[in-house]
């Protein structure tokens, strides 16, 4: 088996290689139109490494959109507490779901799988409109309370804590602990690589929204960033290095989380994708 | 002693609806009334114009997707759209896994470039590609370099899905790539080893022990690229302004409904019927290619 023809490994190595450069170039590309001045990108010029390396495009964007800060924040509130709720609240469901036993159970189940098959587009327009009725348009609570749970994740964790071993919670019920008291205190803290799976889906899914916030902020100052930098790519139309620096910005923390959060990344990939 | 163990049964359901709680609360606000809501509406004209008000119009909202040039044109888009990327997006993921998962040296690095994309917002992406698809930009100097004719991308409604498409493609396929090599590591070695005594090379190999053992990965992954492509909506809006243009040539089914929607007047009932329209089709396609793979599977 190891002493293969090196003819195939080369020919495998091409394969990754090329694919990588092909995955590579275009954020090569973006990040070096970040550290370039203007006058080098109307240009024209093909040239990866700047020839006027400038860091004038990171600092110029906080000054010609003051809102670039208010729209980090926006995105990091609403992604942290929608994240926050969506752990605990699709935990609790999803133990629920695996260990107790309650009227209605059953169908709960049942629909909570349904709605995985439902587009979001037909909930769109009728969320729009009771958010409107409550107030709610241009508000955090209006982008966070509607996805402070997700049926997949529910669905996930159920599967986790069918297998999960119940001797612990035995052990801590002898121990006099209740059962939310269990949950909270031996159950949880057991959980945490599932937890941290569900994070990161969880947390990129609002951090990268588009269409939810595109609909619900329509006041430019509580936009979140993908909204924001589509505004200012209307603004600078051909700045492409503000645009580039900008974009670079907002992709660096989730590329810091991922640094951090590897391992989890694969296995959650691994427990929503099986089955 | 019974009546203790319905008091324990009580206390085992007041905890059971504790911890669904969240959950009900907005499955029932936010998702199951919505539903509803969205089928009322689909049945009405909304003005929302002042005070809300609801006209019953009957089935019109459904039969005006027939005679709606835009929505026809969105919904071929969209299925074009489907059609090419899918399959595309499917057979990328599954070479780059099975090479990936050859043992070679490196593995983690190249996965975790591979990975970039997914990690990327859709916005981000767009821009990024708006920026190497410009008329000077750097695809078109590639295109030049190697001989072959250049295009306004963003310009020209005839190359402006295409655009679009060959994006999706690099940007979903290492996402599917991931799932495909956890489930490639569950192939038993002991397979390719006995193949290889059969005298079988490498490319046999795959065809006949990696394609048909990851089947049931596959299957989910069409459905999952399936339901994923009917909804473009990121990326043909960024790339159009909202527009869908040049010449409604990146108008998709969800453009179209959020234009109707959120950006003409009187037309909401007419949008929350046409995304009744997605939905079945998606339903629809995912039942057919179900279907199909339980037919192949007799074999």
């Amino acid at each position: 088996m190891k002493k293969k023809i090196s003819i195939g490994r080369v020919i495998l190595y091409v394969i990754l290689c090329t694919y990588a450069l092909v995955t590579l170039i275009p954020f090569l590309w973006a990040l070096s139109s970040s550290f370039k001045p203007l006058s080098e990108i109307v240009s024209g010029a093909i040239n990866f490494i700047p020839k006027n390396f400038t860091f004038d495009n990171y600092r110029q964007i906080f000054i010609e959109q003051e809102l670039f800060p208010r729209w980090m924040f926006n995105s990091v509130f609403i992604a942290s507490v929608g994240t926050g709720l969506n752990i605990l609240f699709n935990s609790m469901a999803g133990y629920a779901l695996a260990r107790l036993t309650f009227p209605g159970k059953k169908s709960l189940f049942i629909i909570i799988l349904a709605v995985l098959m439902i587009p979001a587009q037909v909930t769109m327009i009728p969320n729009y409109l009771i958010l409107r009725e409550f107030g709610w348009l241009n508000s955090y609570q209006g982008m966070i309370v509607p996805s402070m749970i997700n049926a997949t994740f529910i669905f996930m964790m159920r599967q986790f804590f069918i297998n999960f071993p119940k001797e612990l919670e035995e052990a801590a019920a002898i121990d006099g602990l209740s059962r939310i008291g269990t949950f909270f205190k031996v159950v949880l803290p057991l959980a945490k690589p599932a937890l941290a799976a569900q994070a990161i889906f969880v947390f990129m899914g609002f951090w990268n929204d588009f269409m939810r916030p595109l609909i619900i902020m329509t006041d430019s100052s509580m936009y979140t960033l993908p909204l924001g930098l589509n505004t200012f790519k209307g603004q600078f139309v051909s700045y492409w290095n503000y645009i580039m620096a900008a974009s670079m910005v907002f992709t660096l923390p989730v590329l810091v989380i991922y640094a951090f959060f590897n391992k989890y990344f694969i296995k959650g990939l691994s427990l929503t994708g099986g089955k | 002693m019974n009546r203790k163990y319905s008091t324990k049964m009580l206390k085992e359901a007041g905890q059971g609806y504790f911890f669904m709680s969240p959950t009900i609360f907005v499955l029932l606000l936010f998702i199951l009334g919505p539903i509803f809501y969205a089928i009322f509406l689909s049945f009405h004209n909304v003005r929302l114009l002042g005070d809300t008000a609801f006209d019953f119009v009957g089935l019109a909202n459904y039969e005006r997707v027939f005679d709606d040039r835009r929505a026809g044109i969105a919904l071929w888009n969209t299925f074009k759209y489907v059609v090419i990327v899918v399959p595309c997006q499917t057979v990328l993921a599954i070479v780059l896994a099975a090479t990936l998962n050859a043992g070679m040296k490196g593995e983690k690095f190249f996965r975790i470039i591979y990975f970039l994309p997914t990690l990327t917002s859709s916005a981000v992406l767009t821009l990024i590609f708006m920026w190497m698809y410009n008329r000077e930009g750097l695809v078109n100097f590639g295109l030049e370099k190697i001989g072959l004719p250049t295009y306004d991308f963003l310009g020209d409604p005839n190359v402006a899905l295409t655009a679009i498409m060959v994006m999706n493609i690099w940007a979903t396929a290492p996402f599917f790539m991931v799932i495909y090599l956890a489930a490639l590591q569950d192939i038993p070695d002991s397979l390719y080893e006995a193949a290889e005594l059969d005298g079988a090379g490498p490319i046999r190999k795959f065809w006949s022990i990696t394609v048909p053992h990851l089947k049931p990965i596959t299957s989910f992954v069409v459905i999952m690229g399936v339901i994923g492509t009917f909804q473009l909506f990121d990326q043909s809006y960024i790339f159009s302004g909202g527009s869908g243009g040049p010449d409604n040539s990146t108008l998709t089914v969800v453009l179209l409904i959020y234009q109707y929607a959120f950006k003409s007047m009187n037309t909401m009932g007419y949008a929350a019927a046409i995304a009744f329209v997605l939905a079945i089709v998606i339903l629809v396609s995912t039942l057919i290619q179900r279907k199909l793979q339980k037919e192949e599977n007799l074999y």
